[in-house]
């Protein structure tokens, strides 16, 4: 009875233990199967949104939906495609620019000449801060500039400033 | 009627030449009798408001009379386009767009004209220098891309068509507007150019030429926002600005304008920024023109450009031209603009707008250097590449949040010095809402997750702080006003409003930018789903649920159409049902579609019939989730009505004199 017991429970076991490791493998598919093509979404929507369509629509791979596009959808294909055979970004980028030109980037790329069209916006933003400070020292330090408008206002074919600034005044009302 | 036409135009180019050269003759040699012929020029300018005008009657004529002799009517017309559309044609093309641009600077040119009054001298100037701008676009009008030019053999009984993604209501409006924005910016640089030439002693001309560029911002805002709701409504991107080139074009001139005026103010208060303001006004107009000229040239890949043509050259040309005018006089008087007063302090509204005007200037050059950047590539590298909108988002975003920060910051600040205890005072309030507010939508926005959301909350709290700050600065001199009137806070804020209509005015123009903040801070949560949808056949997107009812085709002589009826269900219950379309123009053998969209405070329901699937013969229906876009079309209209609220002379000088003591007590000084 005991020994029939124990191998009931035995099979009962095994029974489970097939369970478990059907349940577990499922699931390991499932997530197997699940990851890269949630990667692989991702990934296309990032590389799709990194290049441009070619048929002359300039605009967005992704984004361009003109009716009777020519480009897009062959473009988008390609692209899952390339995806699929495991290339990795920067690859699938150069496998598109060898095929379609440096214009179907939609950023110029980071390296080479290409770097500038970056930093320039930011270089000059730096230089302007730098300069408007500059300015705004020189300002507070210099002195008073009535003298300036002095040597201007007695330039002024004999007008009377004082009266025209006057009536500036009353017309701006600020 | 192309004789008349063609007349017209030679007319009005002899006219124009004469009020440039009469008109610079009286102002070079002032002597007795040199009066007169000042007056000659000063009618001949007006004339050629006329002439102008009888040449842009004859080409509508032509268009309304199906008259294919004339090479523009065959391409940008047909028989059964709708009468409105056959006004849009008048602009649809170069050489009648070039023709449009001559009559609007002669409409300017003639209010401008008639209102010399005011300061004969200043307007003589004014009138000269509008005189050779015109003279400019009448050479182009008359040699260069001629609208009247005649169809050689055999005359066809019908046109090509307009292009169809100029078939929709709103280009009939967007083009005007915005080419009544550029070349509205003719005038104000007309009186820079004037008083700096004749030495101007400073506020006058700065008064008369903020109001014009006020109204000209007001046109090319609408212009632009009219334009991205067309892109939006039309092309089926689910996008407003794509930064094509054409675009970035219109936005230059409109940045450094907005940057003139706020910068202007420091000259009207304290007579400082006054070589900043001059150049700031030259190179709006200078932009202007290069915008025209990149559009035009050929030079930049565009869905908006034209065919490549010389016409590029004769814009450069008159570029360098202007120029080397606007350097010319600027070397010669620089001396007559010279601060009058020294910055005191760096925490003051004279610093605020500097920075401003700094981030705006930093804007304007990213934007260009982006446009340009393919040109330059093209020119250094051999090869030519494209720029679009991952760089621009990247390089201009930060700019802009920046501006918020110093949008919502600059009203707050004094002139000349503000104190630290006004500081803790005015900001204390707004900045914990703001950074309460940041707290409850990173919860929800998850701002760590991704740069377009970290962007998202920055864009809608910075928002959010303006919007505070606004109605904090209305409530305040309101409840003042309300206490010396003994009315209700809102009367007093209304009369408060009525006593300094620029200073409010542009608290709600800058209401409105909040407004269209909050809106483009949706973008990053856009979702978008395409599908093959056959009758009965539903889709899921978001919490909708979309229902297809039908399919149904419909013919008339213009185009023939296809469409999808969708019922729509938000979370099971039923709202509306849409109509998402595609047509196909038979003129110019174009498809285009015709978006549907269900749009609420919330989001949009944007639903594209992208037409059939080749392989299965099953409709595709695109379906787009954008949040909040709603907010940005109604910060548009907020902003107009600041602009022209601004417009509006004050209460306090036009009716009701204010006594002096409640005028800086409810902090009209603060302007």
């Amino acid at each position: 009875m005991k020994k029939q017991s124990a191998v009931s429970l035995q099979q009962a076991l095994s029974s489970r233990g097939r369970k478990t490791w059907a349940v577990l493998a499922v699931v390991t598919v499932m997530l197997l199967t699940l990851a890269p093509t949630d990667t692989n979404h991702a990934r296309f929507n990032d590389l799709g949104h990194r290049m441009m369509c070619t048929c002359g629509c300039n605009q967005v791979l992704l984004e361009c939906n003109h009716v009777g596009c020519t480009a897009s959808d062959k473009m988008r294909d390609e692209l899952q495609q390339a995806l699929n055979s495991r290339l990795g970004d920067q690859q699938v980028l150069d496998q598109f620019v060898q095929k379609y030109g440096a214009t179907v980037l939609a950023a110029p790329t980071t390296h080479g000449f290409n770097l500038v069209a970056w930093i320039m916006p930011f270089a000059a933003l730096l230089l302007a801060t730098w300069f408007t400070v500059w300015f705004v020292h020189r300002w507070r330090e210099r002195p008073d500039g009535a003298a300036g408008v002095a040597v201007a206002a007695a330039e002024l074919r004999g007008a009377d400033i004082g009266a025209l600034r006057k009536q500036a005044r009353e017309e701006t009302e600020v | 009627m192309a004789q008349i036409g063609s007349f017209a135009l030679l007319l009005a180019l002899v006219l124009s030449a004469y009020s440039f050269f009469a008109g610079m003759l009286a102002l070079i040699r002032p002597a007795a009798g040199i009066d007169r012929i000042g007056e000659t020029a000063r009618r001949a300018g007006i004339a050629t408001f006329f002439a102008v005008t009888v040449a842009s009657l004859c080409l509508l004529v032509a268009v309304f009379t199906n008259n294919y002799s004339l090479v523009y009517i065959l391409q940008h017309s047909n028989n059964d386009l709708p009468a409105p559309y056959k006004f849009a044609a008048l602009w649809s093309g170069q050489e009648g767009s070039l023709l449009f641009w001559s009559w609007l600077l002669a409409i300017y040119g003639l209010v401008l004209r008639l209102r010399h009054k005011t300061d004969r001298a200043l307007f003589a100037h004014a009138s000269v220098i509008i005189a050779a701008v015109q003279l400019f676009f009448l050479l182009l009008c008359n040699f260069a891309a001629h609208p009247f030019a005649i169809v050689q053999g055999q005359i066809p009984t019908d046109g090509n068509g307009l292009n169809p993604l100029l078939q929709y209501p709103e280009m009939v409006i967007h083009p005007p507007m915005l080419y009544l924005g550029y070349v509205g910016f003719t005038i104000p640089f007309a009186f820079a150019l004037g008083a700096l030439i004749m030495k101007y002693p400073g506020e006058k001309w700065i008064h008369i030429t903020r109001r014009w560029t006020m109204v000209t911002w007001g046109f090319l805002t609408c212009g632009i926002f009219l334009g991205a709701h067309w892109a939006y409504s039309v092309l089926g991107w689910g996008g407003y600005w794509g930064w094509d080139p054409v675009e970035n074009a219109s936005l230059l001139p409109w940045i450094t304008g907005t940057a003139f005026l706020h910068s202007v103010m420091m000259q009207e208060k304290r007579g400082m920024l006054k070589i900043w303001n001059m150049w700031l006004i030259f190179t709006t107009f200078l932009l202007a023109i290069l915008g025209t000229t990149l559009t035009r040239s050929g030079a930049v890949s565009s869905v908006h450009a034209f065919a490549q043509s010389s016409i590029g050259y004769w814009f450069l040309g008159f570029l360098a031209l202007i120029f080397s005018v606007c350097m010319v006089a600027f070397l010669m008087n620089k001396k007559y603009l010279r601060s009058e007063h020294q910055l005191e302090s760096l925490v003051s509204r004279e610093s605020s707008f500097l920075f401003n005007n700094l981030l705006l200037l930093a804007a304007c050059f990213a934007v260009l250097w982006g446009t340009l950047f393919p040109i330059i590539s093209e020119y250094v590298q051999g090869t030519k590449i494209t720029v679009g909108a991952p760089f621009f988002n990247k390089v201009t975003i930060p700019i802009a949040l920046l501006l918020m920060l110093l949008t919502a910051v600059g009203p707050l600040l004094a002139w000349r010095k503000t104190s630290t205890e006004s500081l803790k005072r005015n900001f204390l309030t707004a900045t914990y809402v703001t950074v309460g507010l940041a707290a409850v939508l990173s919860i929800f926005m998850k701002p760590w997750t991704d740069m377009a959301n970290f962007y998202s909350v920055m864009a809608i709290s910075l928002s959010g702080m303006v919007t505070i700050i606004t109605f904090q600065e209305f409530w305040r001199g309101g409840r003042v006003l309300a206490h010396q009137r003994g009315s209700t806070v809102f009367a007093g804020m209304v009369q408060l409003a009525r006593r300094n209509t620029r200073r409010y005015g542009g608290y709600l123009v800058h209401f409105g930018v909040a407004l269209i903040i909050i809106g483009f801070a949706g973008l990053a949560f856009n979702q978008d789903k395409e599908q093959e949808l056959g009758n009965g056949q539903s889709m899921q997107i978001g919490h909708y649920t979309l229902v297809c009812k039908s399919y149904t085709q419909d013919d008339n002589p213009n185009y023939g159409s296809e469409s999808a009826i969708i019922d729509v269900f938000r979370n099971g219950k039923f709202v509306t049902t849409m109509f998402p379309e595609r047509r196909f123009y038979k003129a110019s053998q174009t498809p285009q579609t015709m978006v549907a969209n269900h749009s609420t405070p919330e989001e949009d329901l944007y639903l594209i019939y992208a037409g059939l699937n080749p392989d299965t013969n099953q409709p595709i229906i695109k379906a787009r989730i954008n949040p909040l876009v709603m907010w940005i079309w109604i910060g548009v209209w907020i902003v107009v009505l600041g602009t022209a609220f601004a417009l509006v002379p004050n209460l306090s000088t036009a009716r009701q004199p204010a006594p002096v003591g409640s005028r800086v007590a409810v902090g009209a000084e603060a302007d």
